[in-house]
């Protein structure tokens, strides 16, 4: 509830900041703010089974949960002073939006009902759909932002559906009373009910993008402004697959026969053509986007694999993730910045002209293949001992030929970098934001040496 | 606590070479290095063999809760492989004394940090452990390779890339899955993983996972598709670590974390791999004899050697590991001085084509003569280190089958006939290099050149007259 509280009110801050034309001071306060509500998170949690007539549920999952979202946009606002830095105007809008976009993701995360659920998936949609659209001159980004909003807002409608189905069946919105029905109603649910979950599914798949409900992904990524595609690769993923988790392991446990197979093929089916349609990409960009569509794949094992266990394995997984991504979106948006795209012969020669920029992303693409010792190793690893623990073998099998074919496509960039010759051109890139890249980084090598640093906690 | 600082020391000296600058401070940092690393493993071995007789053991808990331990030790087979892999990396940095290469710090620092990686996995005895090694090995590697590589080396070493990637993915999911499988409370340990009850599927598809990851850096034939291009567009020091121990990472992994733990499967399914090294065998000498790169011939004649490691050791006859590991070194050792060898004469001539080499032992007597010496160990002549475990392995395969025995004994007839008729195209007849008949003589050996082959020579000797003292650390 602070959380959310705090993070609306910066909103309002950033608002008014911006009316009163303090441009330099957005971004430092925004900074303060995020951090100040970190800390408030992590040592003010209130933990409560259920606030407000159990709409909101704050127990340490939550609480970590919206910890890796807050940390994720903290960085992406790191690198937020260095791309907008041609824009004269205050952009408070677009930071203001962001911040209420992660309003809705910390609702999506805290949510103990389906009604919360919704409204925090439209609070985060919204603002994507403006989010999409914020490069208004932009024709790509005119064109994402339809797309976006025109499939999401049809998908919200399968949501919706699927909110009523269920609630005509089980006759209340709260979760832990969904899941009281269906224990109570085991192998014998209704097929108003079955159908209500099947909608519920499909509309969640659509939002993160799960095969074969993804083909909405790479175009909105490419067209989307670099920095907000980070947002929605990292937070916004992180909110969509936190929501599935909680809520098939939370209101729907006791149908898993009737979720499992189908959450087990979309999942294969993701992961297989997530990562073969990537082997064919001719940007990074739209590469990345694959990228994270097989990851949500991958994390959907979590969903499958964890029962009612404490989620660690997907804690760790979607920090990792995060932070592997915003490193990669940070360098295509130096590269972005002088070549004018992010085609993988654009990023020929950075080896030589920008060798920390280029070691920054051969770390954060190696940590998204999966390979040790860099974060993204571990993360699969605790993953797939979970899965395997839970009788998944063959998804894990599916999941390690995908990790080898998305090998194929994360060194491509890297065989750019390293191998080829550029046309001896620098990229733009200040002290400062070799900094954050190198913070993040570190972080990636880090969580990879000493995954225990969050897995304990 | 021996076993952590000999992987810690040539870590420590990467990172000082990352960052020193100047050509020459590289080199002796990174020889110095080394040497010292090399010098820490005699200590260990002298210590393993009068003081300790035990395992030199390191242990600490790493994930913790999750039966994840850093764990390192030896045992008689890991300590000569340790030694092996000592011992060849400051000949390979040697190998490169006169060669200028682009960025120094990073392809010595490389070399190094990749000397940690062997290290690490020959001593892990945690399985989680030796697979970061062994990916760590993969990424170093493939870095010297695609960076300093020949013609053609983007495409070349991104198909040696994911063949092994690949591989390795199949080993973490066999290791994921006995982890899941040994004693509760589970543990990466090996000692634990072979106590794993598996039913008979199971043990199928481990090996079958195991074998693939394992066959693919060995390389066994049909796997092997990447290795000659591979060896032939490397670096002449990238090609040595490939050849000389990268190999050996394939057998090693086979003897410690394949064979002891699903020895049903393994009983069950060992002919079709012994079926397919000696294919491999016979294919590759027939294509090694038809070949004029001179790269290309050896690393053909590798293949050769590593099926005929590969399917004594897939005997399963105790003896046959004795064999196994003693010809790892001995191949390592020969293997290293004949790409050192050709580097060499690459860089005199200019080329590696056979059509345009010839009577270069006129010209540079002591270069002919000591590629003579380690032609003879690796054609496995008496009394040098070939012959030794060349000869166990085909006692073995004939005990277990004449059939293979006599095809695999092909080997050493194809490998003489095809290295003495190189050495009679290169070194002896007329030089037919155009422009080099006239005049201007190709340099002998230099005395740092000679230092550099000098230790080769010896341990061709040593283990070809006085095997007892290595057969004997890997039966202790």
């Amino acid at each position: 509830m602070i959380t959310i509280i705090a993070l609306a009110l910066l909103g309002l801050l950033t608002l008014f900041l911006g009316l009163m034309r303090r441009k330099a001071w957005l971004l430092p306060v925004i900074l303060a703010v995020l951090a100040g509500t970190m800390i408030l998170t992590w040592c003010a949690w209130d933990f409560h089974p259920g606030i407000a007539a159990r709409m909101l549920i704050q127990d340490q999952q939550t609480r970590d949960f919206s910890l890796v979202m807050l940390f994720s946009v903290f960085l992406i606002f790191l690198f937020a002073g260095h791309y907008y830095r041609p824009v004269v105007r205050p952009l408070e809008d677009v930071y203001a939006v962001m911040l209420f976009a992660l309003v809705g993701g910390v609702m999506m995360v805290l949510s103990g009902n389906l009604i919360v659920l919704f409204l925090g998936i439209e609070t985060l949609s919204i603002a994507l759909y403006i989010l999409a659209g914020s490069h208004k001159e932009v024709l790509t980004s005119n064109e994402a932002t339809l797309k976006y909003f025109l499939i999401g807002s049809f998908i919200s409608v399968f949501l919706l559906f699927g909110i009523a189905l269920i609630y005509g069946s089980t006759g209340s919105f709260d979760l832990g009373e969904i899941a009281r029905y269906t224990g109570s109603h085991a192998g014998i649910w209704p097929p108003v009910f079955r159908a209500g979950l099947y909608l519920l599914i499909v509309g969640l798949a659509f939002k993160i993008a799960l095969v074969p409900f993804h083909f909405w992904a790479p175009d909105v990524y490419e067209g989307t402004p670099t920095l907000l595609t980070a947002f929605m690769a990292s937070m916004v993923k992180t909110a969509g697959i936190v929501t599935l988790f909680r809520l098939f392991t939370m209101g729907f446990r006791e149908a898993h026969t009737l979720w499992e197979p189908t959450l087990g093929i979309l999942a294969a089916l993701t992961i297989l053509l997530g990562n073969l349609t990537g082997l064919y990409q001719l940007t990074v960009k739209r590469m990345l986007a694959y990228s994270s569509i097989a990851h949500s794949g991958t994390m959907i094992l979590a969903v499958l694999a964890l029962g009612g266990q404490p989620a660690t394995v997907l804690l760790f997984y979607t920090l990792t993730y995060s932070i592997a991504t915003i490193t990669a979106f940070a360098v295509i948006i130096l590269v972005r910045e002088v070549r004018g795209n992010d085609r993988i012969d654009s990023f020929n020669g950075l080896g030589k002209t920008n060798p920390v920029e280029a070691f920054c992303m051969a770390a954060a693409l190696f940590s998204l293949t999966g390979i040790p010792p860099l974060a993204g190793f571990f993360a699969k690893f605790f993953l797939f001992s979970a899965a395997i623990h839970a009788g998944y073998l063959w998804l894990v099998l599916i999941a390690i030929a995908g990790s080898a074919v998305s090998a194929g496509y994360y060194f491509k960039p890297v065989i750019a970098m390293y191998l080829k010759e550029g046309d001896g051109m620098e990229l733009k890139s200040t002290n400062s934001y070799r900094v954050f890249l190198v913070f993040v980084t570190a972080l990636t090598f880090l969580l990879g040496i000493l995954p225990f640093l969050v897995t304990i906690s | 606590m021996i076993t952590l600082v000999l992987i810690g020391l040539p870590l420590l000296f990467a990172l000082v070479v990352f960052i020193l600058r100047g050509e020459k401070t590289i080199r002796l940092t990174a020889l110095l290095g080394s040497l010292i690393t090399f010098g820490w493993a005699v200590v260990a071995w002298v210590n393993y063999a009068h003081f300790c007789k035990c395992s030199v053991l390191f242990k600490t808990a790493w994930l913790a809760g999750s039966g994840v331990s850093l764990q390192f030790g030896m045992d008689g087979i890991s300590l000569l492989l340790v030694m092996l892999t000592t011992f060849l990396v400051p000949v390979i940095i040697g190998s490169a004394w006169k060669h200028l290469y682009l960025k120094p710090a990073a392809f010595f620092g490389l070399i190094l940090l990749l000397e940690t990686a062997f290290l690490g996995v020959f001593t892990a005895f945690d399985g989680l452990v030796f697979y970061i090694f062994w990916e760590l090995a993969l990424i170093c590697s493939w870095f010297i390779c695609a960076v300093w590589g020949g013609k053609d080396r983007i495409r070349i070493t991104f198909k040696f890339f994911i063949f092994t990637f690949t591989g390795s993915l199949l080993i973490l999911a066999a290791l994921l899955f006995l982890y899941f499988r040994s004693p509760a409370p589970h543990s990466f340990d090996y000692r634990w993983l072979y106590d794993a009850q598996l039913t008979t599927w199971e043990q199928r598809w481990i090996f079958a996972a195991m074998v693939i990851g394992f066959a693919v850096k060995i390389p066994v034939f049909p796997l092997h598709t990447w290795q000659p291009e591979t060896y032939t567009t490397a670096p002449a020091q990238g090609t040595m670590l490939l050849a000389g121990i990268m190999g050996k990472m394939g057998i090693y992994g086979t003897i410690r974390w394949l064979i002891p733990v699903v020895p049903e499967a393994v009983a069950e399914l060992s002919q079709p791999v012994i079926i397919l090294a000696i294919t491999g065998i016979l294919y590759a000498s027939l294509i090694a004899l038809r070949q004029d790169d001179l790269k290309r011939l050896v690393a053909y004649s590798s293949i050769a050697h590593m099926g005929l490691i590969t399917a004594g050791l897939f005997t399963l006859r105790p003896e046959a590991t004795d064999g196994a590991v003693i010809q790892m070194v001995s191949h390592g050792i020969n293997v290293v001085g004949l790409f050192c060898l050709l580097g060499f004469i690459e860089a005199r001539t200019g080329t590696r084509s056979m059509a345009d080499l010839g009577g270069l032992a006129n010209q540079a007597p002591w270069l002919a003569a000591f590629f003579m010496v380690i032609l003879l160990g690796f054609i496995s002549l008496p009394m040098t280190n070939g012959f030794v475990g060349e000869f166990i392995l085909l006692l073995n395969l004939f005990e277990t089958n004449i059939l293979f025995a006599a095809v695999a004994g092909l080997t050493i007839i194809f490998s003489a006939v095809y290295m003495l008729w190189m050495y009679q195209r290169v070194m002896l007849g007329d030089p037919v290099l155009p422009g080099r008949s006239a005049g201007s003589p190709i340099r002998d050996l230099s005395p740092a050149e000679v230092l550099v082959l000098i230790p080769l020579v010896i341990m061709i000797f040593w283990i070809g007259i006085a095997p007892g003292m290595f057969l004997k650390l890997i039966t202790l």
